[in-house]
């Protein structure tokens, strides 16, 4: 067991847990959050995404010993009330998701995709998005709510840094 | 916070309920209210208003609470395909509530949710079973509560309407909410179906129109509960490790190295295999590592694809049952003037939902409770009462999200499994979790086809004969030799040929087979739309007049021809494409709805890519109608997986794909432009969840014919078939 500490949604958090364990199960078993979903295990889906350092990563494959020091956001924590990021609420207004399991992580790897290209092309879309699956289908709602998350960004006032929560 | 906690709201509420966010046009956002999803306590707490009073129950859809909340119970398993909303649209059509009140919950099994005596999702039967059930339900609660409050105002019936949730008194324009009235209406008789009246289309004010999800919000959250996010207290996680193949058993195991991993807890033999049960799931999953297992593998550990596909061809060689007989075909085609014959082949697939399969289950002594995302109740219900051998009313069944189905969640394996290690430790909870590999190369497959077809076509080019030798597992039981999911979307067809000839037969592969989205038509479509297509082609007639052609001489086409006309329209079928462009069509009727399909692709070096899809779709009377194009995308993107990706593979017995590097569904760059155009009526709904999918294959395939000339009759489509 070794004991990490780490910045979780804005708040210091230290688990005493195997060094190995991939950081997807310390969130979903040992800390109960729920929101950041297995889908393969081996990185090929993208259902676990949360942001390390602002980077969209696979928590599936990310043992916790290398958060260390780091700063993790995941769904719960990408906006104050859980809901009013951009993304968020272009993915509201365009009802993107069907079963809604893959769309945490679809909904973090735009966040991260919109800080590096505010403008994106649907060439930007599908190639950030590319990683992450969804079985029901929701790439064409997915597009358009990217260019909508896209148009809110612009539109709205400077936006918290992630993972500030008070 | 946009958002505050709603206190008037019960934990069993606020674990399974949903408020609809309000988002303005100008992109701001108005949440009315945000309920935290999970409660600690479980769903057994009973729903309470503020003063402590339960919410009345008006009937077994329906309870109305003294704070105006209406709780409505959604009885069908929502997978994505939009249950949750659809179905609160029909009881709220006639109920006459404020949409924004509504609240839903997924019930418990009980008679009054199951149809045809089984409570679940499947056969895209949803709103087709509860179309009229559920509207009379809504307008019994509302007759009920007019009924209380003429007898509140001493007035008759006649002078009170019910109008977004209140009574309103016509003559006094006095009104009372439903929440003020709900009380004494539950203790009123229930009115006969027979009495009540239920709208005309041209009242409708939500049936029609596009809704959004109830669903959405606390799926942009991460709060939304799927089976894989339920805890219990003193829960422990299990990782089940099965012979690799099919109907092997255990020969000996030893758990002395899995038992040293840290965080496992126990190990426990099933009839299928050994769990690992452990204090986190990846503790489990390091712990099944760890195990050292002899499998006695059965009679199956040769199987390959190569030797399956030899016994559906050996099979295919010699008669079958009769699926269908119509005229003469052996006469018919031995006196046509062109011959065409061809074999066409599908693989087994798999499902693979986004959520890999998972149940919670807590066996005591005289009660089993289950959490999971299954699609029966009913037989997850029957399952755990055969292994705990415990009558089916000590069995509780809480249904939650399922992160997908497709009909792989139909079965309770997954929940047999989850039941048997729970009862090995019975009073200790336990969350069964499956692994990618797990479901990759343990489901229960859509199964491979093999199908041979020959066509007569007269000196015009016209069809007089069609036969055709269908070699499928059967999973369906048997009907005089035939299983209907092995032939249907063949058997079906109502193109003008007077003489048809079709035979099946049910291959042992010793593969678990089920149902897949759109069963048999996913596959069948492909041949026939396909074989078709070789029809026209045979003569060079344009694949949409040859197709009008043959539905028009009967009337019952019409709805067919219809979504055809539509689809060629819109998609500027016969018109100038861009450079390296061509088109494909295929129709179907399947489900109870119709819908025709233009794919636009190009071939690059034998690699398909396909543009834009145009569907036309006739699904009847539509309810939610945002909610029929999502699911006219989803199939069609579940469908373009199987025509140009997946398949599922067989070697030494075992599945030889793992995870989604080597079973890898269609992605974002993939997708193509869908272009959905409803075509309207109001015929009783038709099922929508799986009606696009199988279509959407020959219309590919038959447009990769356009481009290159050749004719792909097995799938995935393979570039080096093309070059």
């Amino acid at each position: 067991m070794a004991a990490v500490k780490f910045t979780l949604n804005g708040k210091s958090q230290t688990v005493d847990v195997q060094a190995q364990m991939p950081l997807l199960w310390v969130l979903r078993d040992t800390l109960g959050m729920t929101g950041t979903k297995f889908g393969c295990g081996i990185a090929q889906c993208g259902a676990c995404t949360v942001h390390i350092n602002g980077q969209p990563t696979r928590s599936c494959v990310t043992q916790i010993s290398t958060v260390a020091g780091k700063t993790v956001t995941t769904i719960e924590g990408l906006s104050a009330d859980g809901l009013s990021h951009p993304v968020q609420r272009a993915w509201i207004e365009e009802d993107v998701p069907q079963c809604g399991y893959c769309q945490s992580g679809q909904i973090m790897t735009a966040a991260a995709l919109l800080t590096k290209a505010p403008n994106p092309s649907d060439a930007d879309i599908d190639e950030s998005m590319h990683g992450n699956l969804c079985r029901c289908g929701t790439y064409q709602a997915i597009r358009r709510a990217v260019h909508t998350a896209a148009r809110y960004r612009r539109a709205s006032a400077p936006i918290a840094q992630e993972g500030a929560i008070a | 916070m946009t958002a505050v906690a709603n206190p008037l709201v019960s934990k069993r509420l606020n674990r399974r309920s949903f408020f609809q966010a309000g988002a303005t046009a100008a992109g701001g956002l108005m949440i009315g209210f945000y309920l935290p999803e999970r409660s600690p306590l479980s769903a057994q707490t009973p729903a309470t208003t503020p003063n402590g009073a339960a919410p009345s129950k008006l009937n077994a859809f329906v309870r109305i609470g003294a704070d105006d909340s209406v709780t409505l119970m959604i009885h069908k398993s929502e997978m994505g395909q939009g249950t949750v909303t659809s179905l609160s649209m029909l009881l709220a059509e006639e109920l006459e509530c404020n949409w924004s009140k509504i609240r839903t919950e997924f019930p418990g099994v009980e008679p009054a949710f199951a149809a045809g005596g089984m409570m679940g999702a499947y056969g895209s039967l949803s709103i087709r079973t509860s179309w009229q059930p559920l509207r009379q339900a809504g307008a019994q609660a509302r007759e009920m509560l007019i009924a209380a409050a003429a007898q509140k105002w001493g007035v008759d019936k006649s002078q009170c309407k019910a109008d977004n949730g209140s009574i309103v008194n016509t003559a006094t324009n006095a009104k009372l909410s439903y929440g003020s009235l709900a009380d004494a209406a539950a203790k009123l008789p229930v009115p006969t179906a027979a009495s009540i009246k239920l709208k005309d289309p041209a009242q409708y004010r939500l049936i029609g129109t596009s809704m959004k999800r109830l669903d959405t919000v606390s799926k942009v959250s991460g709060k939304a509960m799927f089976g894989l996010d339920v805890k219990r207290p003193g829960m422990l996680y299990a990782s089940l490790e099965r012979c690799p193949v099919f109907g092997g058993k255990v020969a000996s195991f030893d758990a002395s190295k899995a038992k040293a991993v840290p965080g496992v807890k126990n190990v426990v033999q099933i009839s299928n295999g050994v769990a690992v049960l452990a204090d986190n799931t990846w503790a489990a999953m390091e712990g099944r590592k760890a195990l050292t297992i002899q499998w006695d593998e059965g009679a199956r550990a040769n199987t390959s694809s190569a030797s399956l596909r030899q016994m559906f061809m050996d099979l295919a060689a010699k008669p079958g049952a009769v699926a269908r007989n119509t005229g003469d075909a052996d006469a018919a085609l031995a006196g046509a003037a062109t011959k065409i014959e061809a074999v066409y082949e599908a693989p087994y697939l798999s499902h693979a939902p986004m959520e890999p399969l998972n149940c919670v289950v807590h066996v005591t002594a005289d009660h089993c409770e289950i959490w999971a995302g299954t699609q029966i109740q009913s037989i997850a219900q029957q399952t755990a009462a055969g292994i705990t051998k415990l009558p089916a009313d000590k069995i509780d069944i809480h249904t939650e999200y399922l992160g997908g189905g497709f009909g792989r969640r139909g079965g309770a394996d997954f929940i047999g499994e989850a039941v048997e290690i729970a009862k090995a430790v019975t009073g200790t909870p336990v969350k069964l979790t499956w692994t990618r590999e797990d479901d990759l190369q343990h489901d229960t497959y859509r199964p491979a086809s093999y199908t041979k077809f020959t066509a007569g076509l007269d000196s015009g080019g016209w069809p007089v004969a069609f036969t055709g030798r269908v070699a499928c597992p059967s999973f369906g039981g048997l009907r005089n030799g035939v299983d209907s999911t092995g032939v249907e979307g063949i058997v079906s067809i109502t193109y003008d040929i007077p003489n048809t000839h079709i035979e099946y037969h049910p291959p042992d592969a010793g593969i678990p087979v089920s149902y897949w989205r759109s069963v048999g038509f996913s596959q069948n479509c492909f041949f026939m739309e396909s074989f078709l297509d070789e029809m026209a082609a045979a003569t060079k007639k344009d694949p949409v007049e040859f197709r009008r052609r043959l539905l028009s001489k009967d009337p019952k086409n019409a709805r067919y021809l219809n979504v055809l006309s539509v689809a060629a329209d819109k998609a500027g079928w016969g018109k100038p494409l861009p450079a390296g462009h061509f088109h494909g069509v295929a129709v179907v009727n399947n489900l109870g709805s119709y819908n025709a399909q233009v794919a636009e692709v190009s071939v690059t070096q034998g690699k398909v890519k396909v543009h834009r899809v145009v569907c036309a779709i006739d699904c009847g009377q539509v309810i939610n109608r945002a909610g029929v194009t999502q699911q006219v995308e989803s199939g069609i993107v579940y469908g373009l997986s199987a025509a140009l990706k997946i398949g599922i593979t067989l070697d030494h017995g075992r599945v030889q794909q793992k995870n989604f590097n080597n079973y890898d569904p269609l992605r974002i760059d993939e997708m193509p432009v869908v272009e959905v155009h409803i075509v309207d009526n109001h015929e009783n709904p038709g099922g929508i969840g799986e009606a696009t999918t199988p279509s959407i294959v020959p219309a590919v395939t038959n447009a990769v014919f356009a481009a290159t000339g050749k004719r792909v009759r097995s799938l995935p489509i393979k570039a080096a078939d093309l070059v």
